[in-house]
């Protein structure tokens, strides 16, 4: 590759690499991300690519094998452009018939189109309701790019915010766009970026660092990932922009080493654009330098804050530091001052630079302004990545984009913002995705966690889940947070195992206000947070695990017995064959019982049994 | 593993400190764990004292100091698969292979591990067995699996 010496040398590549992939006729795009390759994209893509190129048509197809689309449920997907033809559920038997049949004679293929339960067949992408309601700006770029391509990424107009920051703004022009933008942090808190930016360029030192953090620890969360490893050039843009703005020379990402393709696409991605000279010594000939550099993270949850990032970064254990009296913008990484931003936050800056501040405030919310992409799981039909304006509400996110519960029961609850967040109640779902509004409801916008519940869910597990979560995650720094998340755990173990009592809720709302009051970092004060948000709506809940020794969701063992309906069992056999502890008896063709002094409480009857015989009470 | 494997992986990261966890995660890659032999090495060629890679190795979730089993199960815990009741199937592998999250079996056969979320939530709850995901899993799928896998050998 030849490196780039000035804007025009830009300008110049994008132009040719137009020309170049004008001579195809037809692209495919197959998802290549988390959930599609868990399910075997990578061997379609082997596989699409070999039959293209047997078939001669290599010259007149061009496949991508891309970053996430975010229609997880439905994969491993395909979209065909020009059209937009959405595939779906993609077998190795599908390739032949859709490269002679779509690709080659223009044909639908019925049987492997989108098929929704109120409008039927769906044949173009935009018309599927699971994207219809969507704004994706972000998610979208994800399906035109190749991540490990560089020219995909110029010729879709990439690192020409980039250019025109270095040709006609100065760096208190940048800061002032992305103040005017409305630009609020996508890690969690929702720090203003601009206003952190504007810290950072002031901070008096001549060396500073920018960081962008792509630790996603949130479980049920992978936004950050699907962006970093789907289009990791569109991040390099804009930390490019960042340290422009900032006066920083040296930036770091850190990602989470459990994923993999999201630091190699981008170890990829850095080295490319520094032999075209985006990157490096006198970047465009502009005479600015900058260089980035990628660290692993360690699997600690806790690392997200961004001290604790820093700290981890300095080679040592990740444990955060008091925030109060200085700010990582003045004193961060080797003391140096640090400006850090999520993953989302950075991939958001070309498109203010590219499209103006007003465009940009015009998405969202009097205070939440522009898009965000949330991951919406759990009990939910159309399981994927969403991107939506803020201000969107909770029940058009969860019903028009999600389609609901799988089996149409009611949603129970909507859990935002990972462990530090908050459980929002069905009745309450009208509320808008905004910064504001999801901390007045008693949770948070968080990094963009979505998951949904039903009547299956127990709301008491599930305060503990994040419990436990966090208690195995504390770095132990403070007492607050070391100690009282162990005290919770034991708490809702005692009401989940049948021996709570009422003073067990008011004893865990008062170790919730000191933990909040009283720990060091972000981790230890939201903690509560699930705790909290579950009593506030579901109490009830509690109270029938503390008074009547029940679970009415039918989850915490210790309280439900597994029994057999004998309307429904026909003495089939299979979930005597697979108990593992010998605990039900019955002869073939005849009613079987569950040895209730046997029974373990496994559930694996319940996974067996075909005829709804068995029964959770 | 040799040591003078030990000294190219530090190289190959320029000795950097803002490397040590890539460094460590890179040799735990072909030993299956961190030994005290290939910690002093490091200690040694990053000039850090060891009481500080000792405090690295033992902080992060990604680092072992024990040895690994011949074959790895890790249970996506993520709330996506949680709700889905991926805490079914860990409790019956625990019960059943008798060891705990991060422990391994006494033949050396399985090592279990815990991992907050694999962002593959669609097909949850995923169980990962040597690299290889299987999705909508269940204690009972989960133990055929196992059996599978010991069949093999």
């Amino acid at each position: 590759m030849k490196r780039l010496e000035s804007i025009k040398d830009l300008d110049k590549l994008r132009e040719s690499i137009i020309e170049k992939n004008n001579c195809y006729q037809k692209t495919i795009t197959i998802c290549g991300g988390p959930g599609c390759h868990a399910i075997g994209s990578e061997d379609l893509r082997a596989n699409f690519e070999r039959e293209i190129k047997e078939r001669g048509l290599a010259d007149k197809i061009r496949l991508i094998f891309s970053g996430c689309h975010g229609f997880c449920e439905q994969g491993p997907l395909a979209v065909i452009r020009p059209e937009g033809i959405l595939y779906c559920k993609l077998r190795m038997e599908d390739i032949v018939p859709i490269i002679t049949e779509t690709l080659v004679e223009g044909k639908i293929i019925d049987s492997l189109l989108y098929e929704d339960q109120n409008v039927g067949k769906v044949v173009y992408e935009k018309d599927v309701p699971f994207y219809r309601s969507q704004k994706r700006l972000l998610l979208e770029q994800n399906e035109l790019v190749n991540p490990t391509i560089i020219d995909d990424y110029i010729a879709n107009g990439g690192y020409m915010a980039f250019g025109k920051t270095l040709l006609d703004m100065k760096p208190d022009e940048v800061i002032s766009k992305i103040k005017d933008s409305g630009l609020r942090g996508r890690g969690g808190a929702g720090f203003p970026t601009g206003i952190k930016w504007e810290s950072c360029r002031k901070a008096k030192d001549e060396t500073k660092y920018i960081i962008c953090n792509c630790d996603e620890g949130d479980p049920g969360a992978y936004m950050d990932r699907s962006v970093l490893e789907g289009n990791p050039h569109l991040v390099l843009e804009g930390m490019l922009i960042g340290a422009y703005a900032i006066g920083s020379e040296t930036g770091f990402i850190y990602v989470r080493h459990e994923y993999p393709w999201a630091w190699e696409n981008a170890g990829i991605a850095i080295k490319q654009a520094k032999e075209l000279g985006l990157l490096g010594e006198n970047i465009l000939g502009s005479g600015m330098n900058f260089d980035i550099d990628i660290a692993r993270g360690g699997g600690a949850f806790v690392c997200g804050e961004s001290t604790a990032l820093v700290a981890s970064l300095e080679g040592r254990a990740g444990e955060p530091r008091d925030k109060q009296h200085l700010h990582t913008v003045e004193s961060g990484l080797w003391e140096k001052p640090t400006n850090l931003n999520n993953v989302e936050t950075w991939a958001n800056v070309p498109f203010i630079i590219n499209n103006g501040a007003d465009w940009y405030s015009q998405i969202g919310t009097a205070k939440s302004k522009g898009t965000k992409i949330f991951s919406l799981v759990g009990k939910v039909k159309n399981t994927g990545l969403v991107e939506v304006p803020m201000g969107m509400s909770l029940k058009e996110i969860v019903y028009d984009i999600g389609g609901g519960t799988p089996d149409g029961a009611e949603v129970k609850a909507v859990q935002t913002g990972g462990p530090s967040g908050g459980c929002i109640p069905g009745n309450l779902l009208d509320i808008p995705v905004d910064f504001d509004e999801l901390t007045k409801a008693g949770s948070m916008m968080g990094s963009g966690g979505m998951i949904v519940m039903d009547i299956k869910t127990c709301m008491v597990d599930v305060a503990r889940y994040f419990v436990r979560f966090l208690k195995d995650e504390s770095c132990g720094k403070c007492l607050p947070c070391r100690e009282g998340l162990k005290r919770m755990d034991e708490i809702l173990t005692d009401i989940i195992e049948g021996r709570g009592t009422m003073g067990s809720i008011d004893l865990m709302e008062e170790l919730a206000l000191v933990m909040t009051d009283a720990s060091l970092c972000g981790l230890g004060r939201t903690a509560p947070n699930s705790v909290l948000s579950t009593l506030k709506y579901f109490r009830d809940e509690y109270i029938a695990h503390v008074i009547d020794k029940k679970c009415p969701a039918g989850v915490c063992t210790s309280l439900i017995t597994y029994s057999i309906n004998e309307e429904n069992c026909t003495g089939c056999g299979a979930c005597k064959r697979n108990c593992p502890y010998e605990a039900i008896e019955g002869e073939r063709r005849k009613k079987h019982r569950i040895i209730p002094e046997l029974c373990q409480k496994c559930g694996i009857c319940l996974d067996s049994c075909k005829f709804d015989a068995v029964e959770v009470s | 593993m040799e040591l003078s494997m030990v000294d190219s992986i530090v190289d190959s990261h320029n000795r950097k400190t803002w490397a040590l966890i890539s460094i460590l995660q890179d040799i735990q890659k072909e030993d299956g764990y961190l030994s005290q032999e290939v910690l002093r090495r490091v200690a040694e060629r990053m000039d850090i004292p060891l009481t500080r890679l000792y405090e690295v190795a033992t902080f992060y979730r990604s680092l072992s100091l024990i040895p690994q089993g011949k074959h790895n199960i890790t249970i996506c815990s993520g709330t996506a698969c949680h709700v889905r009741g991926s805490n079914r199937i860990l409790n019956e592998l625990t019960r059943h292979l008798e060891i705990e999250p991060g422990g391994t079996t006494e033949d050396g056969e399985f090592t279990l591990n815990v991992v907050n979320c694999l962002g593959a939530c669609a097909i949850g709850p995923v169980v990962v067995i040597d690299g290889k995901y299987h999705g909508k899993m269940t204690p009972s799928k989960t133990m055929d699996l196992l059996e599978k896998c010991r069949s093999k050998e």
